[in-house]
């Protein structure tokens, strides 16, 4: 046991003198005015809004289809259909369509603008660490078998597959949706009707968005029936109240096409949560009896339909991992490779999809070539002593700052 | 007790980065969060065995904390069901909650038991909670190389 002592620096005194290196440096001073955030950087295909705060995938198509149909929708119901069940019948039945509405729209909206669970990419380091431990010969062109870990979980032997996009073996129910780019945690399926993928931190929004939803179509489809009918028992007949009311038809028809796909859907979601298991594993039937002589079980059913519904749909809110609002730290450059350290195997590899690698950052703003400019200039004008004086007090003094960063993660949950 | 006490802002010329050490996931009770307990060999001479299966300890009764299923977490997805969860907007959750005291816990380990020891610990959630990466650091003085803790043991007096 060495008995050195290392006294910790206090960051806050070591402030003072990063400042003048950086001083006499033009190019570096233009990083230190403009912090990126991390989703600028984010290496996954993802489309950010509002500084961060919105993170939908790239391809969002139909969304904005899903959106339209049920504003259209509802909307000619509340102008044309409720006046007159109002006055025939009660006011209740705006107030429910209201309320109903108002949970498809905010549950969709949720379901396409949060994170579903995706995991960052593995840093350089941990990459190189990883791949320590798998047995590679092979030269840095080859790409080699596909490799895979077996765990237990719960006595049940559960493959982890590695995933070479995101350079980390994949945690249990992780997949890597190829839409995105990303490995998303719990990953149900990617939905093209909202625009995002389902995983662990979005799924209680898409359950309560497809079960609200069909409740809205099925009361929105007899209250239509209702108003045609009594306005036809009322002597004119079907045809006079059709004309009476066009609108109707053309919610009519919406609302009976939707029926029997959301109806459905919302049957086979109940049937997933309530067995704690995700579409992807259905569809694969990782789970099914039918494997062999082997009896598979899932590992992660509570065995309870009760408890499994809770824990997938009321269970603790897991955070993101991705914190997109953070703050780039500003040793993010590529890494300044000194005579003693020793290069990871796998820095000679393109890694260009490493997280915090700037030099593959899908470029939206002009400041991006600016900052890749400086970054590339400054390992020729740092001595070693220094760099690995700011190296040190940079990874002391994040203890401060990520705590005061992560103010931006705990008050956004998203 | 310590026979050499090096102050490291003198010497920060001589600080490097030796080896980083990542402590894996353990998946044995399923996918909720949990860190592999065994102690690495990189850390032996760094660290009494004792104390870093502490902080793994503390850590994962920390993460099972934020992770209990029970009756305030079913209020709370309940309470944000029924608003439609707008409540997230406004509300930090109880797991938010739990991973601030995560930070400040790690924080003062750091400050009292692994920067002493030329350890850092980094905060799981920086690293999409797969593992805690402890970072090596090393006195060039002494050691000369990077290719291990070990090394250093022979050149330094004990």
């Amino acid at each position: 046991m060495k008995n050195c002592e290392y006294q910790q620096i206090d960051p806050r005194t070591l402030t003072t003198p990063t400042a003048t290196p950086t001083s006499t440096l033009p190019l570096a001073s233009k990083n230190v005015q403009r912090q990126r955030r991390k989703w600028e950087v984010f290496p996954g295909r993802n489309r950010f809004f509002c500084d961060g705060r919105i993170i939908v995938a790239r391809q969002s198509g139909v969304l904005p289809l899903t959106l339209g149909l049920i504003l259209i929708t509802s909307g000619l119901f509340f102008i044309f259909d409720c006046p007159f069940l109002v006055a025939h019948l009660t006011v209740c039945i705006p107030v429910i369509a209201g309320v109903l509405f108002v949970f498809v729209v905010f549950s969709l909206l949720h379901t396409s603008f949060t994170d579903p669970g995706i995991l960052p990419r593995a840093l350089p380091d941990e990459a190189a660490d990883i791949e320590k431990q798998i047995d590679n010969s092979g030269s840095s062109t080859y790409r080699p078998p596909p490799r895979t870990k077996e765990i237990l979980i719960n006595d049940q032997v559960v493959k982890l597959k590695y995933c070479f996009t995101c350079k980390m073996f994949r945690p249990p129910r992780t997949s890597h949706c190829s839409l995105c780019d990303n490995c998303v945690e719990r990953f149900d399926h990617h939905c093209p009707w909202v625009g995002n993928c389902v995983g662990k931190r979005n799924y209680r929004f898409f359950y309560t968005f497809i079960v609200s939803l069909s409740f809205l179509t099925s009361f929105i489809f007899g209250c239509v029936i209702t108003h045609l009918t009594l306005r036809a028992q009322g002597g004119s007949g079907i045809l006079n109240a059709v004309q009476q009311s066009p609108a109707s038809i053309v919610e009519l028809v919406v609302c009976f096409f939707s029926i029997w796909s959301i109806l459905g859907l919302s049957g086979f979601h109940t049937y997933l949560a309530a067995s704690n298991l995700t579409t992807n594993e259905d569809i694969k039937g990782s789970w099914s009896s039918k494997r062999g002589l082997e009896d598979y079980k899932n590992p992660y059913s509570y065995n309870n339909i009760f408890t499994n519904c809770c824990v997938v749909l009321c269970g603790p809110m897991p955070p993101s991992m991705i914190d997109r609002r953070g703050f780039l730290p500003p040793e993010d450059t590529p890494p300044i490779i000194t005579a003693e350290q020793e290069l990871p195997p796998f820095l000679s590899k393109n890694d260009t999809n490493m997280v915090g690698a700037p030099s593959r950052v899908t470029c939206r703003t002009s400041t991006c070539q600016s900052s890749k400019g400086s970054s590339q200039a400054s390992p020729q004008l740092f001595p070693d002593q220094t760099l690995a004086i700011l190296s040190f007090v940079m990874e002391t003094a994040k203890l401060t700052d990520i705590f005061c960063h992560r103010s931006h993660r705990f008050m956004l949950p998203y | 007790m310590a026979t050499e006490f090096h102050n490291l802002q003198e010497l920060r010329h001589s600080a490097s980065l030796a080896n980083k050490v990542f402590i894996q996931r353990d998946y044995t009770e399923g996918t909720i969060c949990r860190f592999q307990t065994k102690f690495p060999s990189e850390l032996e001479s760094r660290i009494e065995r004792s104390l870093f299966e502490d902080t793994v300890k503390t850590l994962n009764n920390y993460y099972a904390e934020a992770e209990k299923i029970g009756g305030q977490s079913y209020l709370e997805g309940c309470l944000a069901c029924t608003t439609a969860y707008l409540i997230f907007l406004c509300m930090e959750t109880r797991y938010e909650k739990v991973l601030k005291k995560i930070s400040r816990y790690i924080q003062e380990q750091n400050e009292k038991i692994y920067a002493p020891r030329g350890l850092l610990i980094t905060d799981p959630i920086d690293r999409g909670m797969r593992v805690i990466e402890i970072s090596i650091y090393e006195d060039r003085g002494s050691s000369g190389s990077s290719s291990g803790s070990s090394s250093t043991t022979s050149s330094s007096g004990r």
